[in-house]
Formats: structure tokens, C-alpha cells, sequence
């Protein structure tokens, strides 16, 4: 314990011998780590919000299906239970939100064009937390329950379709007989999306209205279940599986969504990367400040083994030169991430490339995400590679032969 | 009882094309409580010695001693607890470590040692205060002239009470006066806690305080003087 006292004595003091080296030092550390974090958050940011947005199309963190509809997304291939049966089933609160719907491929036709659409009938009322879009924000007014006879579609598809609201439009889809099953309907309300291509993908109609069309009962084709992050997601997907047997698939929001699961695996190998790539470009100046350090020192060195301090002992001091140089860099770097983060935890608009975040499927406004996580794995990455770094010079140092150490000039 | 023995040592360098004999087949024993110079011209093999005796420096052959036990064969992680436990060490150039007071300069062999801190800074304050370094305990050694440095050198160096104190030139950068009080202090302390004193140098006035001159002369002993019989 006392030498340890005496080691970090010495580390410190000799930390501060030369107060421009060590400076110089802990800035490029410091502006390193805080790139790192303020980068990674950035693209975490980017990436959770398409991740998020695209959670909220799909919709649910968790879906239940007919074991076939994913691939054959038709009303031949409904799930086995009542509107009834599922809320009983799904009546517990560890169920998070929920609810049931009626989703099938359809023509939209106006007296101008065609398009095909997802028509979804839907329960508004159950579903009002987790649309992604705000019901009040719609153009004209959204669906006021199951049985509303009005339809609600995107601004981008009425613009296509050359249609607006209080005009009719007709929906044309098939039964379970593969008859045609086709409908007039008023459009009441218009709705804008984040990204724009959501607004010409999906239709809403009322629950009741969709299985009234679709001639199914009171069939859904799947029930949607949202908890509290996606990242988290086994114990809801759990509770589900425990309510359900066999008789329906029950899949987790990046089964449903490869592309987005892989996204996210990628996002995080990203910012592994990312890390380890800034702190390479650090590691050059962190040795050579230890190897300068070392070679102005050896006398003291050559001093100390000669008094009697152990090899292990000298290396033990210059590691704990390099870690404090480090930790202190880290604080600095990790105060400034934090400090620059948080104020654009509002939003930066970036609608200048609006275009091209569009294409990727992401927002014109990024939202910074500052992950604890992404911290601590900045600063341990740092920190475990600033330990292996300082190795080399620590060991040439424990390796001088005193008596030639202290006759250096 | 012997404190120091070298038997035959031997220790060859190599400067460019030429062999330089520092020791060449040396013996010496120095008895518990002795006071010995070694005195040689520049390369005459003192200081090569006195780093042999001290576990600095290994001997091509021959063998060393301290207290009866054989070092020249020891490990760097033994040599070093050798000379942490047994010898103190004060050298030409001071050799203080800069980022350190003078208490804790003398403190440093103590704490390695293991020592608890109370304990070693109230050892320290009092030698500090024995080499007439007393209101000085604070200061760098950048702060302090050469004499008061070497006296915390040699405050270091018996803070722990070694058995044996291994002096190399520890007046070339002294005045005269400094010399005298150093060497004073040295024989003082050889008297009072009958420590081994093995002093290399070539400064005449030092020999005068020693109770033993040895010469040598390119790496072999010339000489042999018991000086309290002369």
C-alpha cells in the first residue's frame, strides 16, 4: 500500500513535469473521446430514429401472425382467434400496449389513377399511442372509431391519385373465397409522414369496416404489442408466447424486419469500430508521450533501481502515469461530449440534404442520442488499450541496468 | 565479523577495439564498522568495484559478498532487496529525484521498504535535521545548493540504517568546507551506529578520514593502509 502511495506520487508529479507535453496530450485525448461519443451519438440518433420510425409503420416491438402471412400476406391467412378471444388473452398489463388489426394489399382507385396500398382496418381508440402520426395532426379529421365508414390516407397518395378530402375514392381487395371484395369509401382525413414514402404506402379504414369488406367476421390478421424500448424487447416477446400456443407465430420486431435488425448489429459493430479506429490515431501520441517521458527520466530511473526498487515497481509507475493521463483525458472528453449533446437534444436540421436522408429512409432533423453505453465502452476501449499501449515503454524502462541509467547524461 | 568480501573479481569493457581491465583479479575484505577509501586515478577500478560490491554492476568472475552471502549470482528482483534492505547508496551527481521534497526524497528508500508513513517522515525530519538540513524539508532539490543536496543524499542513504554505505565521489561537487562537513558527518555516523563506510575517490582530504586507504591502479589493488596505525 505504501509503495503503491509512492507510485502514484511520482506518476503525478512527473505528469505535470512538463506541463506543455502533458497538455498537448490530454487535449488530442480529450477532443478524440468527445468525437468519439459526439459521432456515435449522432449516427445512433440517426439510426434509432429510422429504427424507431420504421418500429412504428411495422407496427410493434412484438406481432403475432397465422404462421403463413408473412409470407403470404393474404385474409386466406388470418390469426385463429376472435376479436374477444384476444383481449381476454391480452388483458394483463405486462402486454404493454397492444391491438388487434386487419392488414391485407389492396388497390386505392380514384377516378384518375390506381395504386397499390396496405389497407389497414384498425381500432383508433387502441391504437392512438403508438401511430406514428399524431391523429390531430391529420388534414380533415382520423378514423373516430371501428366502425367509421371514412377512409384516411396519405398526402403524398392523394396527390397522386389527384384526389383530397370529401371525395371518393373505391378500395379493391379479395375475400376469403378470392372473390373481389371492393368498396367505395370517402376520404376524411390526410395524414404526413416522416419519411414521405410511408404517406403512399398505407390506407386506414375502421376495424369493423375492413372486416365488413372483407367478409372475414370478427377475424384480425394480426395483433401489434409495443413496450417500452426496442432494444429490450425478450420480455414482452415472452409474455406474448406464454399466452399463445402453437397455432400463430409470434416474432420480435428484427425477425419481422431483418433489414432493421441488421441495421442495428451494424450500428453497433459501427461504433466498435469507430472507436477503436479514433483511438489508434491517439495511441501514436500516447506511446510517444511515454517513450519521451521515459527517455528524459532515465537517470531517475537508473536511481530508483539502484536504491532498490523493483523492475515491477517502475513498470507499475509508468502504467499508472499512462492511466491517469488517460483518465483525465476521458473526463474531459466525456464532460464536453456531454456538454455539446445536450443542447441539441432538440433536433439539428439537416433539411438542407433532406433528399438524401430521405433516400436512406431517415429524418430531415437528427436527433443526437447520448447513450451512457457508448461512454463507458469509449472510455473502457480507452482505457484497456491505453494499458496495452504503455506496456513498451513501461518494460524498456524496468529493463535499463541501473548502473548504466544513472551515469546517463 | 566481515561485512564486505570480493574474491578475485574480474570485470573487462569493451571501448571500441580496446579491452579495458576496470578489476583484474581484486580480493578485499572489509570488516563490520569499517571506514574504507578506495583511491585511483579516472579508471583505476574504483567505482567499478564499489558497483560490484553494491550488486550494480556483475563481475565477469569472481565472486561477492555481503554479510556472508553471495550476490554476484542473484537475480535483478534479489539485487534489488539487497540494496533496499542493506546497503545505502550516495553518489557524485547527488542523484535526488527532482519531482520530490527533501523529506520525501529521504522518505523514498522507507516507503519502498514498506514503512508506514508516519514513521518515515518522522525518521526522515530527524536525519534532515542530523545532516543540518533542519527548515530545508520541504524544498526540491532544485532549490537547494550542491552541498545541501548531497547532504539529503546522504540522509537517504542511512534514513533506513543500512549496514553499509557505498560513497562514489560524494565531494567532487562539494567546496572544501562542504567536504569537511560531509566527511565529518560520515565518520560520525560510522562511530555512532557502527555502519560500513566503502568510499571511492581520489580527493586527498577524504583519505585523511578514513581508517583504511586502499590504491589501485589499472583494476588492482596497489595498496593496503591501515591509517589509525600510521
Amino acid at each position: 500500500m505504501r509503495l503503491a502511495a509512492i507510485l502514484f506520487r511520482l506518476a503525478w508529479r512527473n505528469l505535470w513535469r512538463n506541463h506543455r507535453r502533458t497538455f498537448i496530450m490530454l487535449s488530442a485525448i480529450a477532443v478524440g473521446v468527445w468525437a468519439m461519443i459526439f459521432m456515435t451519438s449522432l449516427t445512433r440518433g440517426m439510426v434509432d430514429q429510422m429504427i424507431n420510425d420504421s418500429i412504428n409503420v411495422l407496427p410493434g416491438h412484438v406481432q403475432v401472425h397465422h404462421p403463413d402471412f408473412l409470407d403470404d400476406p393474404s385474409i386466406n391467412n388470418p390469426l385463429p382467434y376472435s376479436d374477444a378471444a384476444l383481449g381476454e388473452k391480452f388483458a394483463g398489463g405486462e402486454f404493454g400496449q397492444w391491438a388487434s388489426r386487419v392488414r391485407v394489399p389492396a388497390v386505392i382507385s380514384s377516378e384518375r389513377e390506381s395504386r397499390a396500398v396496405t389497407l389497414l382496418g384498425i381500432d383508433p381508440s387502441a391504437e392512438q399511442g403508438f401511430s406514428f402520426f399524431d391523429y390531430a395532426d391529420v388534414e380533415g379529421r382520423f378514423l373516430e372509431d371501428a366502425n367509421d365508414n371514412g377512409i384516411v390516407i396519405g398526402k403524398k397518395l392523394a396527390a397522386t391519385l389527384d384526389t383530397e378530402t370529401g371525395k371518393r375514392i373505391v378500395i379493391m381487395s379479395q375475400d376469403p373465397e378470392n372473390e373481389i371484395a371492393d368498396r367505395g369509401f370517402r376520404v376524411v382525413g390526410l395524414y404526413t409522414a416522416d419519411p414521405v414514402s410511408v404517406e403512399e404506402a398505407y390506407a386506414y379504414v375502421g376495424k369493423s369496416t375492413a372486416q365488413s369488406l372483407l367478409r372475414i367476421g370478427d377475424a384480425s390478421t394480426e395483433a401489434v404489442f409495443f413496450g417500452d424500448d426496442y432494444r429490450n424487447v425478450e420480455a414482452l416477446y415472452d409474455a406474448v408466447s406464454g399466452a399463445l400456443d402453437d397455432s400463430v407465430s409470434v416474432q420480435r420486431w428484427y425477425e419481422i424486419d431483418s433489414y432493421l435488425g441488421t441495421m442495428l448489429k451494424t450500428m453497433d459493430g459501427f461504433v466498435f469500430v469507430w472507436i477503436i479506429v479514433i483511438f489508434l490515431a491517439l495511441s501514436f501520441g500516447l506511446v510517444n508521450t511515454l517513450v519521451m517521458a521515459v527517455f528524459e527520466r532515465v537517470r531517475e530511473i537508473g536511481l530508483m533501481l539502484a536504491l532498490g526498487m523493483k523492475p515491477a515497481s517502475i513498470v507499475g509507475q509508468i502504467i499508472i502515469e499512462s492511466m491517469l493521463l488517460l483518465t483525465l483525458g476521458l473526463t474531459i472528453g466525456n464532460f464536453l461530449a456531454w456538454a455539446t449533446i445536450l443542447p441539441l437534444q432538440g433536433g439539428i436540421d439537416i433539411s438542407i440534404v433532406a433528399e438524401g436522408m430521405e433516400m436512406m429512409g431517415a429524418s430531415s432533423v437528427l436527433y443526437p442520442k447520448f447513450h451512457v453505453g457508448d461512454m463507458v465502452l469509449a472510455s473502457t476501449i480507452v482505457l484497456v488499450l491505453g494499458f496495452l499501449a504503455s506496456i513498451s515503454p513501461a518494460w524498456r524502462a524496468s529493463r535499463y541496468e541501473p548502473v548504466e541509467a544513472i551515469t546517463k547524461v | 565479523m566481515t561485512a564486505v568480501r570480493c574474491i578475485n573479481l574480474c570485470k573487462t569493457y569493451r571501448q571500441g577495439d580496446v579491452d579495458i581491465k576496470a578489476l583484474d583479479h581484486v580480493s578485499i575484505d572489509i570488516a563490520e564498522g569499517g571506514f574504507v577509501c578506495l583511491s585511483a586515478p579516472s579508471g583505476g577500478g574504483k567505482t567499478t568495484l564499489l558497483n560490484a560490491i553494491g550488486g550494480l554492476d556483475i563481475p565477469d568472475s569472481g565472486e561477492v559478498y555481503i554479510d556472508d552471502q553471495r550476490i554476484d549470482n542473484l537475480s535483478k528482483g534479489d539485487l534489488a532487496e539487497l540494496r533496499l534492505r542493506k546497503i545505502g547508496f550516495v553518489f557524485q551527481a547527488y542523484n535526488l529525484i527532482p519531482v520530490l521534497t527533501a523529506r520525501e526524497n529521504v522518505e523514498f528508500v522507507m516507503q519502498v521498504q514498506g514503512v508506514l508513513k508516519h514513521d518515515s517522515a518522522d525518521k526522515a525530519n530527524a536525519i534532515l535535521t542530523e545532516v543540518g538540513l533542519q527548515g530545508l524539508e520541504d524544498r526540491r532539490p532544485a532549490e537547494m545548493s550542491g552541498g545541501q543536496q548531497q547532504r539529503v543524499a546522504v540522509a537517504r542513504a542511512i534514513a533506513s540504517k543500512p549496514a553499509l554505505v557505498l560513497a562514489d565521489e560524494p565531494t567532487a561537487n562539494l567546496d572544501s568546507k562542504t567536504s569537511d562537513e560531509l566527511m565529518t558527518l560520515f565518520t560520525e555516523l560510522n562511530e555512532h551506529y557502527n555502519t560500513t563506510f566503502v568510499i571511492a575517490t581520489h580527493d586527498t582530504r577524504v583519505m585523511q578520514y578514513a581508517k583504511r586507504l586502499v590504491r589501485m591502479l589499472d583494476g588492482k589493488i596497489v595498496d593496503d593502509i591501515d591509517q589509525r596505525a600510521a
